[in-house]
């Protein structure tokens, strides 16, 4: 009599509903109790103590694994009550690595067979949800006896059943393909529904090989009246219908039907989503779904506004004047309360951008920025920040004013894209010439507002500015004004590294002011009496210097800055722009001073910071200044005298260090290091596993310490790491001399050979190669006349500059793109559908699941879908192959080489995969999977290439 | 495809969790939470629809409906049409309505097993199965009939044997 004093699930729910011991204590209680009661021997106590374990692990979250055996013992009941519940836990706990799954087997046949249909068709929901390849193997003959069933409860739930069996085990379909095929002529929608899904699956998969099933296809979307069916026919159209012309030519015309004849609007958006997705070409249908689509568009329903804005953004890649009709409406919806509408309509103003019009949409972007929430405030900005940036600011014309309207979204006040704006800044920066002066004074006007420094998702940009303002500070108008921003005592609420930038640029200013000013002196000789009359009067009044007891130490990073500045090449440009900008500036000794004045007041303290980076380059900075202004006091105190012979000295270190920053910082292609040749005779070995064991416990340098790449090479540092680097090799060097020499005797075949490396080292191209530059430039100019020529065109008189040269490097832009390869189980699928649909069938039930068999199936689905199908990923992959490492100008000459290899692939397989092989071997080692799967595109060359055939009666 | 049912009630409370690719049960509770955290924060008058991509992974969306305490939600992806999971759902909600008389949160708490068994016949391992609520009463009465039937059999000869031994 247990069973009166056990708890039904209805009165757990009520405990717990009702406990006062807290919830978890009431179920962990319960716990208790179910693992007693699971162990009863009464089948009735085990499946309600089972049926309250399911729900606590659904709702609670609870495991259950550990009673997956008392859940076969109740599937096997005889009693139908507790097999449901049996059947329940095991489609809600049991996965591919549950243990049991192997004991139920026969329990699942027995009740597939069962002449009650609703054991079957637990059985058959069951089966749906814990299919692996063995009980589908096992269960096929049982499914595709259901397939046929007479009673269309159980039907139906079989033919959905096949979709997992089929996925699962791909040699049922030979079996199985027929009937489910049959059951497509079904009328009655409550096989239809099932039917059509199963195949939306299949197909949306790999849609090519349900293309002879067409005819079937097309006489359901003429003759069904049920929305659901029409609803995902049209999804398999849409997949098949680029595959195949004619077969498009045929379906626009019902699709218009549906749409104008349905109420449903679910119906109404799918053939809108059809029409503009499959068949864009087909311009009175494009024009039916646009009309419809505004219709949705304009509905109260916030539901149907946004899928009808969801309409208008599939058809924006095709015809962007169906959304310019639009303008009004998607522009209003920014406003909208909704942000899902708020977004959308975002994306949709996002795609009508080009040249002409992007400053306007980004006005009032921004203007709606302002006024937004600070999630889509920041969506906006991110969205007008990555389409201005796409192709290298390929829709920006006029960059002074862009860089304008990044210092604009810098000021608003919920702007969190610190970081994009920051790489932008300094993108533009180093590849645009033209826009420095006006970058250096947006920058100004960012870095002298102290309230900026307050905000934390801005330090980022004042990195930037701080940076600009640093690199090119000869277009700057007040370089003074620039050191007391960079040194503003708010600056402390900085974060070190961005501290350090700021350093670093009051450093560079600093010697472009001397510089300036030895320039001035060496040129005027009047300034000279200033010079005088003001030195006797300043030096009164100025105080003793500190002592600093680490005077020697500091210098010494100084000096190795200069001689680390001599290699360098030293550009002309600069410092001719200096000399123009020179005449309106006056950089006086007085002024000179107190800049030095204020350096060493400012940075003073920070010698005892805890930051070791701003230590050292205000240790820098500092000792810097102490020399010069050194030089300059023995001056004066000489009056002048010797002035001619120290003042050399002082200008001589002036220039190096001036010439050390004025050497130009390019982009760095993301490629450069691909470009790098491998050096003859390096073995790499294929498996690295060994270098484990050699490295020991030393930690691998982390990825982002070698992509100097790009942007942050030039924010970093210029030349301290350098220096640090040097330092620390040369107090360490005894030491790990010794280690390095033992280690290279032990793992010999790891190191190159020493005298080769220093050979190898002067092939290595630049980062930023200049003859590469060159040509590119060339490359831009052209496209610069073009746009001019466009302009001339347009004649919008609005925009009389031409645009600057943007310097793009060939394939830096550009990611390398790593193709993905579908998975072989549906290529098994496919390959499977296909043999049965082009009439094979008859071969192969002698094919059951033979290892050999199985693999010789994928061989050829590989092969022929290498012959006759033009995956979208094979293009990609062109792609990849096209970005050559000794290419000198792919720009150029992409395009063309896409398509000759694209050609050369269709007629000789046999001869790209040899190619493709030899250039897998140069890149190394990643790329070795694809490589294996070209090998088996080989092979199957004697496989005669099938295309599927599609009946002409239909087409 | 459907990945997933969720009932959950305005104050996060599952109610009905049903899953139709294994997850482990930490998974669900973590998934279930993630989608009531976007859901509450979503004021009443604007769309069922939700981007998940960030909680259910690539090509998925999520629609959701609210009726008095409850949410009704579905995950599917792009096989499916999203206005069509709106009615599906408005479906179950009927087909439930049907079941216990307007329908509220205490008969979706208390009819745990019931309300599964009136999905299942809804949806089956992830596909459509079944719209027509009439259908799926029909088959829903046939069940709980013979769940019934099979339970009175099963107290008869117990309680006999049970004072047979005794």
């Amino acid at each position: 009599m247990d069973t009166l004093f056990q708890r039904t699930l209805e009165d757990l729910i009520k405990g717990i509903r009702l406990q006062l011991i807290g919830e978890s204590a009431f179920i962990s209680k319960a716990m208790d109790d179910i693992r007693r009661e699971i162990k009863s021997t009464d089948p009735h106590i085990k499946s309600t103590a089972l049926q309250k374990l399911s729900y606590l692990s659904a709702i609670y979250g609870l495991d259950m694994s550990w009673a997956s055996f008392h859940v076969v013992e109740v599937m096997s009941s005889y009693r139908f009550a507790h097999k449901k519940i049996g059947y329940h836990a095991a489609s809600q706990s049991f996965h591919e690595g549950t243990s049991v799954l192997l004991l139920i087997t026969n329990q699942l046949r027995k009740d597939l067979c069962s002449t009650n249909e609703f054991e079957v068709s637990l059985a058959l929901e069951c089966l749906s949800r814990i299919v692996t390849v063995d009980l589908a193997r096992d269960l096929t003959p049982e499914v595709f006896t259901l397939l046929s069933s007479s009673k269309v409860f159980v039907r139906k739930k079989a033919i959905g059943v096949v979709l997992r069996v089929f996925e699962k085990y791909p040699d049922a379909v030979r079996m199985c393909f027929k009937r489910l095929v049959e059951n497509l002529e079904s009328s009655d929608p409550q096989i239809a529904i099932p039917v059509i899904g199963v195949f939306c699956e299949f197909s949306s998969k790999d849609p090519r090989s349900y293309l002879p099933l067409a005819p079937e296809f097309y006489k359901i979307l003429l003759d069904s009246r049920n929305n659901w069916v029409i609803i995902k026919i049209l999804k398999i159209f849409a997949k098949l219908a680029p595959l195949e012309p004619r077969l498009a030519k045929r379906i626009v015309e019902p699709i218009c039907d549906h749409m104008r004849r349905t109420d449903a609007k679910s119906l109404v958006f799918e053939c809108i989503r059809t029409v503009v997705t499959s068949l864009s070409d087909y311009e009175s249908a494009v024009k039916l779904a646009v009309s419809k689509a505004r219709e949705l568009l304009v509905d109260p329903d916030p539901n149907l506004k946004y899928l009808g804005l969801q309409a208008l953004s599939f058809i924006a890649r095709k015809h962007l004047w169906a959304v310019l009709e639009n303008k009004e409406v998607v522009i209003k919806y920014l406003s909208d309360a909704d942000p899902n509408i708020q977004l959308e309509s975002l994306r949709l103003v996002m795609a009508m951008v080009s040249e002409n019009n992007v400053a306007e949409i980004s006005r009032v972007l921004v203007n709606y920025a302002l006024k937004a929430d600070p999630e889509f405030c920041n969506e906006i900005l991110n969205s007008i920040l990555s389409t201005c940036y796409r192709n290298v600011y390929e829709i920006i014309v006029d960059f002074d004013w862009y860089v304008s309207l990044l210092g604009e979204m810098t000021r608003i006040p919920n702007c969190q894209r610190g970081e994009e704006i920051e790489n932008q800044l300094i993108d533009i920066g180093m590849r645009v010439k033209d826009v420095r002066p006006e970058l250096v004074r947006v920058g100004r006007s960012l870095l002298i507002d102290p309230a900026l420094l307050g905000n934390p998702h801005l330090h980022r940009i004042l990195c930037a500015v701080a940076w600009v303002s640093g690199e090119f500070v000869e277009f700057s108008t007040n370089p003074f004004e620039l050191v007391d921003a960079l040194l503003q005592p708010r600056t402390s609420l900085l974060p070190p590294s961005i501290r350090t930038v700021y350093i670093q640029s009051a450093f560079k200013v600093l010697i472009f002011c001397l510089h300036s000013h030895f320039l001035e002196n060496e040129t005027t000789a009047s300034s000279y009496s200033d010079t005088v009359a003001w030195g006797t009067s300043e030096l009164a009044t100025e105080m003793e210097w500190p002592e600093n007891p680490n005077l020697a130490t500091c210098k010494a990073p100084a000096f190795d800055k200069q001689e680390e500045g001599t290699p360098r090449d030293t550009n002309g440009a600069p410092t001719d722009l200096s000399e123009f900008t020179l005449k309106k500036k006056n950089f006086t000794e007085e002024s000179i001073v107190n800049l030095l004045n204020l350096i060493e007041l400012v940075l003073g303290p920070l010698r005892a910071d805890h930051d070791i980076e701003i230590l050292e380059r205000a240790h820098n900075i500092l000792s810097f200044a102490e020399l010069i202004k050194g030089e300059i006091h023995d001056d004066l105190v000489q009056k002048k005298e010797i002035l001619g012979t120290k003042d050399v000295k002082v200008s001589h270190i002036i220039k190096l260090m001036h010439d050390a920053f004025s050497k130009e910082l390019g982009p760095v292609s993301v490629n450069a290091q691909q470009r790098v040749p491998v050096p003859e005779g390096l073995m790499l070995s294929e498996n690295l596993d060994d270098l484990k064991t050699i490295c020991g416990d030393v930690q691998l340098p982390s990825a982002n310490s070698f992509s100097l790449g790009g942007l942050h090479f030039g924010v970093n540092c210029d030349v301290s790491p350098a220096e640090l680097l040097r330092k620390e090799e040369s107090e360490s060097s005894n030491e790990s001399s010794s280690m390095l020499a033992e280690h290279r005797k032990r793992h010999g075949l790891y190191y190159l050979l020493s005298e080769k490396n220093e050979i190898v080292k002067n092939d290595y191209p630049l980062a930023n190669d200049p003859e590469l530059h060159k040509n590119l430039k060339d490359d831009a100019e052209d496209l610069v006349k073009l746009t001019e020529q466009s302009l001339v065109l347009k004649k919008r008189p609005s925009q009389v500059k031409p645009r600057p040269v943007v310097v793009k490097l060939d394939d830096g832009d550009v990611l390398p793109i790593s193709s993905k390869r579908p998975e072989p189980r549906d290529d098994l699928l496919s390959d499977a559908v296909r043999d049965v649909l082009l009439g094979s069938d008859n071969k192969p039930s002698s094919s059951r699941n033979t290892p050999s068999d199985m693999k010789s199936g994928e061989r050829k689905g590989k092969g022929k879908g290498k012959f006759n199908i033009n995956h979208p990923s094979e293009v990609e992959e062109n792609l990849g192959d096209a970005e050559n490492p000794d290419q000198e100008n792919p720009n150029t000459r992409r395009s063309q080489h896409r398509g000759h290899n694209k050609e050369r692939r269709h007629k000789s397989p046999r001869n790209t995969g040899e190619e493709n092989n030899q250039k897998g071997k140069k890149k190394g080692s990643h790329r070795h999977s694809r490589h294996k799967t070209r090998q088996r595109a080989e092979s199957p060359l004697n496989v005669v290439s099938q295309s599927p055939v599609i009946p002409d009666f239909l087409l | 495809m459907i990945q997933s049912v969720l009932v959950m009630n305005t104050q996060g409370k599952p109610r009905l969790a049903k899953f139709y690719d294994f997850q482990p049960v930490e998974k669900q509770q973590e998934l279930m939470r993630s989608v009531f955290s976007v859901l509450c924060s979503r004021a009443g008058s604007v769309s069922s629809f939700v981007d998940t991509e960030s909680i259910f992974g690539p090509d998925t969306r999520l629609v959701y409906k609210h009726y008095a305490t409850l949410y009704f939600v579905v995950i599917f992806d792009s096989s499916e049409n999203e206005l069509a999971m709106a009615d599906l759902i408005q479906v179950f909600v009927e087909t439930l309505d049907k079941c216990f008389k307007n329908v509220c949160e205490l008969d979706v708490v208390f009819n745990y097993s019931k309300i599964h068994t009136v999905l299942d016949e809804i949806i089956f391992g992830g596909q459509v199965l079944e719209t027509s609520s009439t259908e799926v009463m029909k088959a829903i009465e046939e069940i709980s009939k013979l769940e019934t039937a099979s339970n009175a059999i099963n107290l008869v000869p117990k309680s006999v044997s049970g004072w047979g031994t005794r």
